[in-house]
């Protein structure tokens, strides 16, 4: 089967699913299937960086956790009628999702080009710990922020609003969030077909010959994790909105690693990949948490399996040859 | 006969040894200048530092008579260096056809994040005219992955005219070819020395002495000689230190 039907039959089964919980009368699926949602958003944000470019970053939690903050602040002094800043200009806080989005965004954005400008100077192993060290700052820092919560988080006790729809209703603010999905893969979608992501993905192979070519591989990269981090910025802003509840757990290198198993499980470079990983995770999540504490356990089964004889993912086996594998 | 590339003084030293002596060595248009000498004299050393990828310690390369020393390789490709390796360095899991359209990128294309870059345009007539220089227009949908060795070598031809280079370096073309691919790769070569002169290193010395309009033999980082096929022939030291008397 062609990798086009398999995401095609994904798009479906994601706008179909709200009908189906209604059907079997569980609307709470509608909130697990808005959780899986956005933290595939959160995976194809990764899959930019670690699936066009080859960058195995372990700090991806540091842009989740920056958008899920830049919610918990604003949505926080708007709840208190608490300016942000009152100086010589006065900052308000806001409960308006796209006011939010965006600074979840910018923010992301300014954080991963600092940390994308110093960490991209470095390949491999070194990236991978130094991107690791960035998230362990950011959480340590957020830990030891008393006037947002500290170690024990800051709660939000109502949903911000979005502009003509009731976010408080589970199916309303799934669709929102499905239609940032799909903007996200769209944005994926045409950065691997454009001149920069063929270049991007040639780096990824060869650096070498990306510079023989003329082109400097760093810029490319840091462009590319810049982007990334925008997009996840963006799935932690939806995610602390989802629980109206943002901690520094949201910046854990344990989080970053459950983005990156997402990305494998699912196929990484696989456009849908990280919607597959993340709907498995979620799905696992439910039906085994019941059964047992250590379900991570069969996870980290058919991530070895995958990992061992299924280099695509789950949508490699299905597609058959595409991605990196 | 105008110098097109030119390495001037050039010394390369790592801890005790001497890799590049003082060498000075020009390719000129029109030409293809080979570069010869025993396994671990130092060709590659001094490849390296004309593209960009070693620092020399002393010395000055020079492209179009424009001081490059300072040059990233990256910067150096787009003064107009087409490079290939001994090892093909191509982007292995894409296309014969998007490794074609990434040289022309590198070639002066805008890396937009718009648009495709397969779409009929510029970029994509650039790439489909340097494939079929080198004959691989009909393996342009192919994986790199999945061509043979020498098809390739060809493409790394294919990617280096792209960019409508002054000069090509290239090192060891036909490492690893039979007979037959190495005769493909000598005639394009020679088809090409008319665009862009080429400096050459290569074991084949039938090729060599096919192809090179000059030689120059390095032996311990010290070019020993320089002159036509005839006069390196003929140069006892050369037979002595490389060829063998039989040559």
């Amino acid at each position: 089967m062609r990798e086009h039907w398999v995401n095609i039959a994904l798009v479906a089964g994601l706008i179909a699913f709200p009908a189906y919980a209604l059907w079997v009368d569980e609307p709470f699926l509608i909130t697990l299937a808005t959780r899986a949602v956005i933290l595939a958003l959160a995976g194809v944000g990764l899959n930019i960086a670690l699936g066009i470019g080859g960058l195995v970053s372990l700090g991806h939690a540091v842009f989740f956790g920056l958008g899920g903050y830049a919610m918990g602040i604003l949505a926080s002094h708007a709840q208190t009628f608490d300016p942000i800043y009152a100086g010589a200009f006065t900052i308000n806080g806001t409960k308006s999702m796209p006011v939010i989005w965006l600074v979840a965004i910018a923010t992301s954005a300014i954080a991963a080009l600092a940390i994308g400008a110093l960490s991209l100077r470095t390949t491999g192993v070194y990236f991978i710990m130094i991107t690791l060290a960035f998230g362990q700052m950011f959480f340590y820092f957020a830990i030891s922020w008393p006037a947002y919560g500290g170690e024990d988080g800051l709660s939000i006790y109502v949903r911000n609003g979005f502009p003509g729809l009731n976010a408080l209703v589970p199916i309303q603010f799934y669709a929102l969030c499905l239609v940032l999905l799909f903007a996200a893969l769209a944005l994926h979608w045409q950065i691997a077909r454009s001149p920069f992501g063929l270049a991007l993905n040639a780096a990824r192979q060869s650096s070498v010959r990306v510079e023989t070519v003329g082109i400097a591989p760093y810029r490319l990269r840091l462009i590319a994790f810049t982007i990334s981090g925008m997009v996840t910025g963006l799935a932690g802003a939806l995610f602390a909105d989802l629980n109206r509840f943002v901690s520094p757990t949201m910046f854990s290198w344990q989080f970053s690693g459950e983005i990156m198993v997402f990305v494998i499980i699912g196929g990484v470079a696989r456009l849908f990949g990280p919607v597959v990983g993340a709907v498995l995770f979620i799905t696992l999540e439910h039906s085994l948490g019941g059964l047992s504490d250590y379900w991570l356990i069969y996870l980290g089964a058919l991530l070895l399996g995958i990992v061992l004889f299924a280099r695509g993912g789950i949508i490699g086996v299905i597609a058959g040859r595409g991605g990196h594998d | 006969m105008t110098s097109v590339l030119q390495a001037v003084g050039i010394c390369k030293r790592f801890g005790a040894l001497e890799a590049s002596r003082d060498i000075t060595l020009d390719l000129r248009a029109g030409e293809i200048h080979a570069l010869i000498g025993p396994n671990g004299a130092g060709k590659s050393t001094l490849i390296q530092q004309i593209a960009g990828w070693l620092t020399p310690d002393a010395g000055r390369v020079l492209l179009g008579g424009a001081d490059i020393t300072a040059l990233t390789p990256a910067q150096r490709a787009r003064k107009g260096l087409g490079r290939t390796f001994q090892i093909s360095a191509l982007a292995m899991q894409d296309t014969v056809l998007q490794n074609a359209v990434l040289g022309a990128l590198g070639a002066g294309g805008k890396l937009s994040l718009f648009g495709s870059a397969l779409a009929p345009g510029p970029l994509r007539d650039r790439a489909e005219a340097a494939l079929l220089r080198v004959g691989l227009q009909d393996q342009r949908a192919a994986r790199v992955s999945d061509l043979s060795h020498g098809q390739r070598r060809q493409l790394e031809v294919a990617v280096a005219l792209t960019l409508s280079p002054k000069a090509f370096v290239m090192d060891e073309p036909m490492a690893g070819l039979g007979a037959e691919g190495s005769r493909d790769i000598t005639a394009l070569l020679d088809s090409l020395r008319a665009e862009a002169p080429i400096l050459l290193v290569e074991h084949d010395m039938d090729a060599v002495f096919a192809l090179a309009d000059r030689i120059s033999v390095l032996v311990y980082g010290a070019i020993i000689a320089t002159g036509t096929v005839a006069e390196i022939r003929a140069d006892p030291e050369v037979r002595r230190a490389y060829l063998g008397e039989e040559a």
